[in-house]
């Protein structure tokens, strides 16, 4: 799990069962372990009323152990925006009650969450659990441009090229950490890059 | 700094009975001007000179916030209360001169809400007046669900009706009709926010029910001012002041200190706001605590008491005020 | 007699400067010969004239000029000012403060005649003369927020009120000192303030934001805060650092007394009346340090802050490459003698 280092850097929790008359979970990756952990202190019939919507990744694990929780609806999809539509009309239709549960990396926890916060859902009584890769979102303040799985300090911008220092000041609207030019006083200094988020 | 709000010179421009337990009041500044722009849910408090006695309770502003040429309010007279209810419904007439606070308000709108479904209980409805205002002057998506125990008591009823038609809901207790609350909160869409002001069962019993069927706590907002309660007489020693005081029966503790000339910050004087909270520096007896701020270890520790509506019983009390 | 507004810019050439009446009246923000986080917030009255303080929202010899250089920034980065959908409330209630003070304060520059929800309001050093219905944005040009802030000095930040926080749910941001409001927008004050470093520590910001969660209608409060900006250039934001940020490496002896500029905000806290959100309007003052050494005790006073300023702070408020520099040049104007206590020069 990542740690915490400035109070805007997002901490996650494990995730528990809440009161509410319907669940939907949205995880990928090892994200599914939660889900199966959770289960395991969940009341007989809690995923009567749920709904799994899960993005195995590259591996294309966990498949099966979702599948046996039995929840009323479970749903695969390659990536995320390929599960965005779904999401977007499941928040539309659904009711005060409805309790959403996220697990998995990062960049998975901060985008279904970006959905949720407009759908009208406030992030506090989101349930959220880190599971696997560290890698970063992040948006350089510079150009605006988002940089997908981030994993080394600096990163490059991959939309206007600039060296960025990954801070761990975190946007939860733009589901980014921020990336500040690192040698914006004198470009000539060029830091090297560390794996840092792995 | 001092916290606490600047007040205002008013006079009474009219008094209105509503029904039999209910007068409205209409406060007008002195000096002729418009009066201080508030939103929905907001309260005054009111200074009243009961002779040697002064009291100061909260009520909710229940006019359009988009109209400042007068503040209302409406009082329930409170037959076994400490008597500021008595008192305005006696002794307060047209023309009177009094004092009034700068609005403030704790219990406000969430303006993120995709609908705000509100519940009133009696006289919990005032806030709601101002609020259905606010909301139905800006184009807001609201529905109220109001009971009352007759139809001859349901303060405002027809008002709202006339105003707002489908979007309020009455329940008369004298008929049996009730809120069928679970399936209200369940049919509800995602972003809804919940407010709630009533008598303290009804309160509980939403917040509750809510919280059992999924609500996040964010999403329930509610108002509940205790009014402070009558009780016995007791005395307590101000350390920082050097002054010992009696609290009469039908005084509050915060109004013992501030005639004492003691002048503690307030805001809600009802338990909810936090302003007046005081340390106990040593104490032997029991404290009555009515306040909601406070936690329950607080109110255990005997470290802490809210002078606005909570009392003391037993040999003495050293407050540090 | 009115303000005799300054032709001046803020970027390329920066002819900016400040008159002498104005070097007088800049609001200095050390009391003592030392530095360090306070909750040093106090009631936002009236202060004597002739100094910052003589109306609650000040205007300016730069007001014109400062004006021009918000509508530059805006037109190439139109994300400098944002407001979330549930606070347009808010921004009629900051329109209607801005415009009442700014009336008040400047008859002789402003003009607001208001007929029910049916106003007029005459910007004379813009040359502005609108009339519009309060509360409908269709009668104005921009929406509300947007409007009144491109004819007021300073940054604004509008924050909304919910579970015991304050929300930065609104902004006209384009005077920063180095933080993104397109970033930071709706964040918690805890969180837009994550990256101060000491202050989280020591306690501040939890006892800032009981007391701003309280500010009351009528009540408004200020407090001070500063930092040092290489040439006097108001948009130092992070968007566009890589652009301001070789300044720091410009910096000689010889330069030092025009190059570098103490940078204040005045922040004042204002609760608005329809929203019951929280205004913080953010007024930077910049003077340069050829200005700031025409009074001595503040010359003194300002190289023992910064001698004596510990690493973290430098190194967040960005003076580390120029300190040495900036310290060699300030040590030749203090001959170690006693400074008087408070704000004011001698």
């Amino acid at each position: 799990m990542a740690a915490k280092t400035i109070i805007s850097r997002p901490i996650y929790g494990t995730l528990s069962p809440q009161p509410g008359k319907h669940h939907l979970f949205v995880a990928d990756a090892e994200g599914a372990l939660a889900i199966v952990d959770m289960a395991k202190t969940a009341p007989p019939g809690f995923f009567d009323g749920a709904e799994i919507v899960f993005i195995p990744g590259s591996g294309g694990q966990h498949i099966a152990a979702l599948e046996a929780l039995k929840s009323a609806q479970f749903h695969v999809a390659p990536s995320f925006a390929s599960l965005l539509p779904r999401l977007k009309q499941t928040l539309a239709n659904a009711h005060m009650g409805m309790r959403l549960y996220l697990a998995g990396t990062e960049g998975l926890i901060g985008q279904a969450m970006q959905v949720a916060l407009e759908a009208g859902i406030d992030h506090t009584s989101m349930q959220t659990e880190h599971r696997g890769s560290l890698a970063r979102r992040m948006q350089c303040v510079h150009c605006k441009g988002i940089t997908e799985n981030v994993t080394t300090q600096p990163a490059t911008c991959a939309h206007c090229g600039l060296l960025l220092l990954v801070r761990d000041h975190y946007s939860r609207r733009l589901a980014a950490f921020q990336g500040v030019c690192i040698n914006a006083e004198d470009p000539s200094e060029i830091p090297p890059k560390e794996e840092a988020f792995p | 700094m001092s916290t606490g709000t600047t007040k205002l010179d008013v006079v009474v421009s009219d008094v209105v009975p509503v029904n039999d337990l209910v007068t409205r009041f209409h406060f007008r500044r002195r000096d002729g001007g418009l009066l201080p722009t508030f939103s929905g849910g907001a309260h005054v408090v009111v200074e009243m000179r009961d002779g040697e006695l002064t009291r100061l309770n909260p009520y909710s502003l229940m006019g359009s916030p988009l109209d400042t040429s007068e503040y209302t309010i409406s009082v329930r007279r409170d037959d076994l209360g400490r008597g500021g209810s008595l008192f305005m419904h006696r002794s307060v007439k047209p023309g009177l001169e009094m004092v009034v606070s700068y609005p403030v308000n704790l219990f406000s709108l969430d303006l993120r809400a995709k609908k705000h479904l509100m519940l009133a209980g009696g006289i919990g409805i005032t806030p709601f007046m101002a609020q259905t205002a606010q909301l139905a002057g800006s184009g807001g998506n609201f529905e109220l669900h109001y009971t009352c125990r007759t139809a001859s008591l349901g303060t405002y009823a027809d008002v709202l009706q006339q105003r707002h038609g489908n979007r309020i809901r009455l329940y008369h207790d004298d008929r049996d009709e009730r809120i069928e609350l679970d399936r209200l909160l369940s049919s509800q869409p995602l972003g809804t926010h919940l407010y709630v002001c009533g008598p303290a069962g009804m309160i509980n019993w939403v917040r509750d029910r809510a919280a059992s069927l999924g609500w996040p706590t964010e999403t329930v907002h509610y108002e509940h001012f205790a009014a402070p309660q009558p009780g016995l007489p007791f005395d307590v020693t101000l350390a920082v002041s050097g002054k010992t005081i009696r609290v009469g029966e039908q005084q509050s503790l915060l109004e013992a200190i501030e005639a004492a000339g003691v002048d503690p910050p307030y805001l809600c004087r009802g338990g909810v706001c936090g302003q007046c909270e005081t340390n106990v520096i040593s104490y032997d007896g029991k404290f009555i605590h009515n306040d909601h701020w406070l936690s329950e270890e607080d109110h255990r520790s005997g470290c802490k008491i809210m002078p606005c509506v909570s009392r003391f019983e037993g040999k003495s009390l050293v407050l540090e005020r | 007699m009115g303000i005799t507004f300054r032709k001046e810019t803020f970027r390329d050439d920066f002819t900016f400067k400040n008159s002498p009446e104005h070097i007088r009246r800049f609001p200095f923000p050390f009391h003592e010969d030392s530095y360090m986080y306070a909750v040093n917030i106090e009631p936002h009255v009236v202060g004597p004239k002739g100094s910052v303080l003589e109306n609650l929202i000040d205007v300016d010899e730069h007001y014109v000029a400062e004006m021009q250089d918000r509508a530059l920034v805006l037109a190439e980065d139109p994300l400098r000012c944002q407001s979330l959908p549930h606070m347009t409330l808010a921004g009629w209630d900051l329109l209607e403060l801005l415009m009442e003070q700014q009336a008040l304060g400047y008859p002789e520059h402003f003009t607001l005649e208001r007929n029910g929800d049916r106003w007029r309001w005459i910007n004379r050093p813009l040359g502005i003369d609108d009339t519009f219905t309060f509360g409908d944005t269709s009668t104005l040009p921009y929406g509300p927020m947007e409007y009144i802030t491109r004819q007021s000095q300073g940054d604004f930040c509008i924050l909304d009120q919910r579970d015991g926080n304050l929300w930065m749910d609104a902004g006209m941001v384009t005077t920063q000192a180095d933080w993104s409001l397109d970033f930071d927008i709706g964040m918690n004050f805890f969180e837009w303030h994550a990256p101060v470093p000491l202050a989280h520590e020591k306690g501040i910001f939890v006892r800032a934001l009981k007391f701003l969660t309280n500010i009351q209608q009528g009540k408004p409060a200020r407090r001070l805060n500063w930092t040092m900006t290489i040439n006097p250039r108001l948009d130092t934001s992070p968007e566009n650092y890589h652009k301001w940020g070789p300044d720091r490496t410009t910096v000689t002896p010889e330069n030092v007394g025009d190059k570098v500029h103490l940078r204040v905000e005045l922040q004042s806290f204002w609760r608005l009346p329809r929203s019951n959100g929280i205004v913080f309007p953010i007024r930077c003052y910049l003077i340069k340090m050829d200005e700031l050494v025409t009074q001595p005790k503040w010359a003194r006073r300002l190289h023992r802050v910064i001698r004596d300023l510990p690493e973290e702070l430098a190194t967040y408020k960005g003076l580390t490459r120029y300190r040495p520099t900036l310290l060699e040049w300030l040590s030749k104007l203090d001959d170690g003698s006693a400074t008087s206590p408070g704000f004011g020069p001698d």
